[in-house]
């Protein structure tokens, strides 16, 4: 489990890791919670290794109207702990507390995390429920998508040849926001068998239910959300919602992303 | 006695160089030329190899099976009638038998280099139908394993026979089916080796990880056609066995032969990817239990068959029968009952060949056993713990000879019982039980007893007829000229703590305190022999040859004392680390320093056997002594999601006279921890294609931190009449009954919803299944 040869340089700006991307191709890693593992067993073997982690465009945050932009190298940790404004009512927090284990959190970034989509992972979940937009750069220019459209698949993102995906923008919770995040994992710090989040907030308009720990992508619940204003819903809602995906799970599966749709529902709603 | 001898509660002396960072494992040894070794193992669990490809500049530094000149197969044979022996080759020849098993060696100057090359090497492979599943092995027709065998069997035996008519008359009869999981045993340190030739002594050295380096000298001389005398292994610090490291390893045989082929240093360490994939190596049984019982649940009767999926080969020295024989000759284990068949069938698959793993055998009996006795338990609608004690041994009927022939030397098994339920609390257990949980969490108690063989010799292995049969075990003690000692061993030390408490024994006898003995082992070049550390043997074996050689120096320092005491030799006696006579005392530096440095103050003829003594010992019987316990879980399973937590463990154990209780402590935590990760986490799943699906550890769970309770442990101290100072060996029974213990405490809890799980690792899966399975049954009812 050694790494098979690869060069290395970390990039003193973003413009000179773009030029060096389009130049050399290579591919992208920052906190290496991921990509390390994956090097050692040569999963990935890139010829170039592309290091943002101490870019100062990545590692920061501003906040902009409504909404917070956190640098795509921003760590689990430093949301875990605070440093950043708290702009989902502590959602972002209580999610990135639960990442793996504090020393992948202490190097593991939220925007790491979203290119390696794993559909187990919590960001992707997460920000699907918050319904974050994230900013990609690309030689020349920087373009915007949602991030119902970013995850296409296991492992598989939006991000074209020469893209980095360069900061996520959250939309800052009203007072009267709700959400809700269960996962359930077989022990501490394993990736989850089952997610859901629920984000409800109506000042903003922002109506989301989202099952992650899934095949592929996270998926929203649809008929949840659109009565979400109703309070919890029943088992046999949940049930249905879930149905309407069209996944084949087996059962045991099945039960354990219904207890994780109810509970994060009690934990947005109260029971 | 000195403070720090038998009993005493002192820090291991080990502990000082590993909590600093600083012991010194194979891969902490660097010489000047070493290469490293990265094998290429095959994708494919079954296949005939049509060819190895290997990159024309590459052949110089990469060796298969055809280069292995004058190497022998390992051929681990026993005697039982019945019995097939397998020729496991050291690199695989003419077909492959599991994936992950060795094909070609790949040498490099670093391992990263030595991986670049296994990935040029190819393997051509024409695939074969796997043999995965134990019920088609066993059918006609079936893929076979070994072409030659016309089967797939290593053995099938029968243990006992005649159950009576009890099928007729039993009140109670109750059929259950259960399984144990395929597992790795996951060391922190894998296995390594480091090999070279030394010029100076003319001899090949090897460095290994291995709990055996005696028997494993002799499995090279054997392999490779060297003498022993040309042949030194040496085993520094080990980061764990559990017997994974008690056999000769095929990585031995070929990293030992290319150290002399290329006459420079070489090793390999094994990766975690290796060891869940090659060396996932253990546990697997499947049981069809019918217990007999009267209206009160008193056992009358057991019939079983174990089904052990052993892999591909036999590995030495313990074959591919010390599982089943262990299974069929321990299931009753601590219970009573008249009537006992047990069908104990072996069956070759290709899966990594079958290794001992702490327990060896009982973690499965227990669970096969002790769950059986809940379901009988419930079927009358008694209490588990209650219906339990009566069935075992009872304390007036010791030492009691069982229905396999197994003879208890000593105990008060129902004791432990009765204090487990005293420490959980039953009572309150089954009052919150009444309440509820205010989560919908359901709380379940379970128990579980074992006996633990431990220290068995000749009779027991004999019979198998293996290859290395356990007899007198030796130790050598040395007075050195200051008055301290130095205590040689041929047991290997890998986390039993041996280095303190051979040193507490020695105290003991000698009363010299702990700091001034050390205790060296791991050698075959400065210990004396011995089969190694297996079967909790080592503090009964090495702990009462350390006694007996202490004992023995005592008559030849009495005649040096005598001279100094000027008395005769017979009036003097050793005391609180003195030798004293009828007018006065001598210390033992002023003995050591006399003989070793100014002989010219002792007269012309003392002892000439000198301060130096190796002796040998055997316990007063060779059967084994056994040692007990009682586990009691409390759990809560969520049925919304089938997790488990554990809420309370406990633990009542009986190991004879505890030599320290803090060693007995740290191996009962590190056994329990280990038999948690087999009742709820720990699973090597397998492809139909026998393809392992859990190659790394985001996939093998391992119980961490965090899924580890604080167990509470209770010691009762029966001494066996048999051994040194009482003492009864420990280091596998924490491991034999927490998956019997965690699995009735689920079923306690899911009784309400009618369900029941017999599957280890009892995961969230298969527990939601089980509650649905219930589901679907009362509807259909």
């Amino acid at each position: 489990m050694k790494a098979a040869k690869f060069d290395y340089e970390v990039p003193a700006s973003l413009d000179e890791a773009l030029a060096s991307l389009a130049e050399n191709g290579g591919k992208i890693v920052s906190g290496g919670q991921s990509m390390g593992p994956m090097l050692n067993m040569r999963l990935a073997t890139p010829d170039l290794l592309i290091d943002l982690r101490r870019l100062p465009e990545l590692t920061g945050y501003s906040q902009d109207g409504g909404k917070l932009v956190i640098g795509a190298a921003v760590t689990h940790a430093q949301i875990e702990d605070g440093a950043l404004p708290d702009a989902t009512r502590g959602m972002m927090a209580s999610v990135a507390s639960n990442i793996a284990y504090r020393p992948v959190r202490t190097r593991g970034t939220i925007g790491g995390s979203l290119c390696h989509a794993d559909p187990a992972a919590d960001w992707p979940s997460a920000l699907t429920a918050l319904g974050a937009t994230l900013v990609i750069a690309g030689k020349g220019a920087t373009r915007r998508i949602g991030i119902d459209d970013f995850m296409l698949g296991a492992f598989a993102t939006a991000l074209n040849e020469g893209e980095v995906l360069i900061a996520v923008e959250v939309p800052v919770l009203s007072d009267a926001a709700r959400w809700g995040y269960y996962k359930f994992c077989r022990k501490t710090g394993e990736f989850a068998e089952a997610i859901c989040g629920v984000v409800f907030d109506p000042a903003g308009n922002i109506r989301r239910v989202v099952l992650g720990a899934l095949g592929g992508a996270p998926k929203r619940l649809s008929a949840l959300e659109n009565r979400l204003g109703d309070g919890p819903p029943g088992d046999d809602e949940i049930a249905a919602a879930i149905d309407a995906l069209g996944i084949a799970f087996e059962p045991a599966q099945r039960v354990m992303h219904n207890t994780a749709v109810k509970r994060a529902m009690q934990q947005a709603f109260g029971s | 006695m000195s403070d720090s001898g038998i009993g005493a509660r002192v820090k291991r002396k080990e502990d000082e160089r590993h909590l600093h960072g600083r012991g010194r494992f194979v891969s902490d040894i660097l010489l000047p030329n070493m290469h490293d070794v990265a094998f290429l193992r095959s994708p494919l669990a079954h296949g005939r190899i049509r060819g190895i490809e290997i990159p024309d500049d590459l052949k110089s530094r990469v060796y298969t099976a055809g280069d292995l000149d004058g190497v022998e197969p390992i051929r681990a044979v026993a005697t039982v009638p019945g019995f097939k022996a397998s020729d496991y080759p050291p690199l695989a020849t003419g077909k492959v038998r599991y994936a992950g098993e060795a094909m070609a060696m790949c040498v490099a100057k670093t391992r990263a280099e030595a991986e670049d090359m296994v990935d040029l090497v190819r393997p051509d492979i024409e695939e074969l139908p796997a043999v995965c599943d134990i019920d088609a092995a066993v059918q006609p027709g079936s893929a076979l394993v070994h072409d030659d065998w016309g089967d797939n069997l290593f053995l099938d035996t029968v243990v006992g026979g005649d159950m009576g008519d009890l099928e007729k008359t039993a009140p109670v009869i109750v059929e259950r089916e259960y399984k144990m999981a395929r597992q790795a045993m996951n060391p922190m340190e894998g296995k390594a080796v480091l090999a070279h030739w030394d010029d100076t002594a003319s001899q090949l050295v090897v460095y290994t990880s291995t709990q055996v380096p005696h028997a494993i000298r002799s499995g090279l001389s054997m392999c490779l056609g060297l003498p022993e005398a040309k042949i030194r292994v040496i085993a520094p610090d080990v980061g764990g066995g559990f017997g994974y490291k008690c056999v000769l390893q095929p990585e031995e045989i070929c990293v030992a032969w290319l150290a002399m082929k290329r006459r420079h240093p070489v090793r390999w360490i094994e990766d975690r990817r290796e060891h869940l994939t090659a060396g996932a190596n253990t546990r697997e049984h499947y049981y069809k239990i019918k217990a007999y019982a009267d209206e009160r649940g008193k056992l009358l009767g057991l019939d079983a068959t174990v089904t052990i999926s052993v892999g591909a080969y036999s590995v030495w020295p313990f074959t591919a029968v010390i599982e089943a024989g262990q299974a069929g000759g321990n299931l009753p284990g601590p219970y009573v009952f008249d009537k006992y068949r047990c069908r104990t069938v072996s069956v070759a698959t290709n899966k990594p060949p079958f290794t001992p793993y702490r327990g060896v055998a009982r973690p499965g009996v227990c669970f096969a056993m002790d769950l059986t006795i809940d379901a009988v338990a419930r079927e009358v609608g008694r209490e588990p713990h209650e219906v339990r004690a009566e069935n075992l041994v009872q304390p007036e009927q010791m030492p009691f000879t069982n229905i396999t022939n197994k003879y208890y030397d000593s105990g008060d098994f129902p004791a432990g019982v009765h204090e487990a339920v005293e420490k959980i609390d039953v009572a309150a257990v089954r009052k919150r039980q009444k309440a509820g949980e205010p989560d919908g969490r359901l709380i379940g108690l379970g128990f579980a007893t074992y006996v633990e063989q431990t220290a068995h010799g000749r009779p027991v292995f004999g019979a198998w007829g293996i290859a290395v049969v356990p007899g007198y075990e030796n130790a050598s003690v040395k007075l050195t000229a200051d008055g301290g000692l130095e205590i040689r061993v041929g047991v290997q030390s890998h986390g039993q703590g041996m280095e303190t408490t051979l040193a507490q024994i020695a105290s003991s006898e000698l009363g010299i305190p702990i700091d001034r003995i050390s205790v060296i082992h791991g050698d075959t070049g400065t210990t004396p022999f011995s089969t190694g550390t297996y079967a909790s043997r080592g503090i009964v074996m090495a702990g009462g040859a350390v006694a007996t050689a202490c004992r023995e120096l005592i008559p030849r320092m009495a005649p040096i004392a005598a001279h100094f005491l000027q008395c005769k030799a017979g009036e003097v006696r050793l005391e609180d680390g003195m030798m004293k006579g009828p007018s006065g005392e001598v210390p033992l530096a002023d003995i050591g320093r006399a003989w070793y440095l100014r002989p010219d103050q002792l007269p012309e003829k003392v002892n000439e056997g000198g301060l130096e003594v190796v002796m040998g010992y055997k316990p007063g019987i060779e059967t084994g002594v056994f040692g007990y316990a009682t586990h009691a879980a409390l759990v809560a399973v969520d049925p919304a999601l089938g997790s488990v937590e554990i809420l309370d463990y406990v633990i009542v154990e009986d190991c004879g006279t505890l030599i320290n209780p803090m060693v007995v402590e740290g191996q009962t935590y590190g056994g329990a921890a280990q038999g948690i990760g087999t009742a709820l986490y720990e699973e090597m799943p397998y492809s139909p294609q026998g393809q392992p699906l859990a190659s790394t550890l985001a996939d093998y769970i391992l119980p961490g931190p965090t899924e580890v309770p604080r167990i509470r442990i209770y010691h009762t101290e029966t001494p066996s009449p048999h051994t040194s100072h009482g003492q009864k060996g420990v280091g596998e029974g924490g491991a034999i009954a927490p998956q019997a213990a965690i699995g009735n405490a689920i079923n306690d809890a899911l009784k309400p919803l009618g369900a029941e799980v017999g599957e280890a690792p009892m995961t969230p899966h298969r527990i939601l299944d089980a509650i649905s399975a219930a589901r679907t049954k009362a509807t259909a009812q």
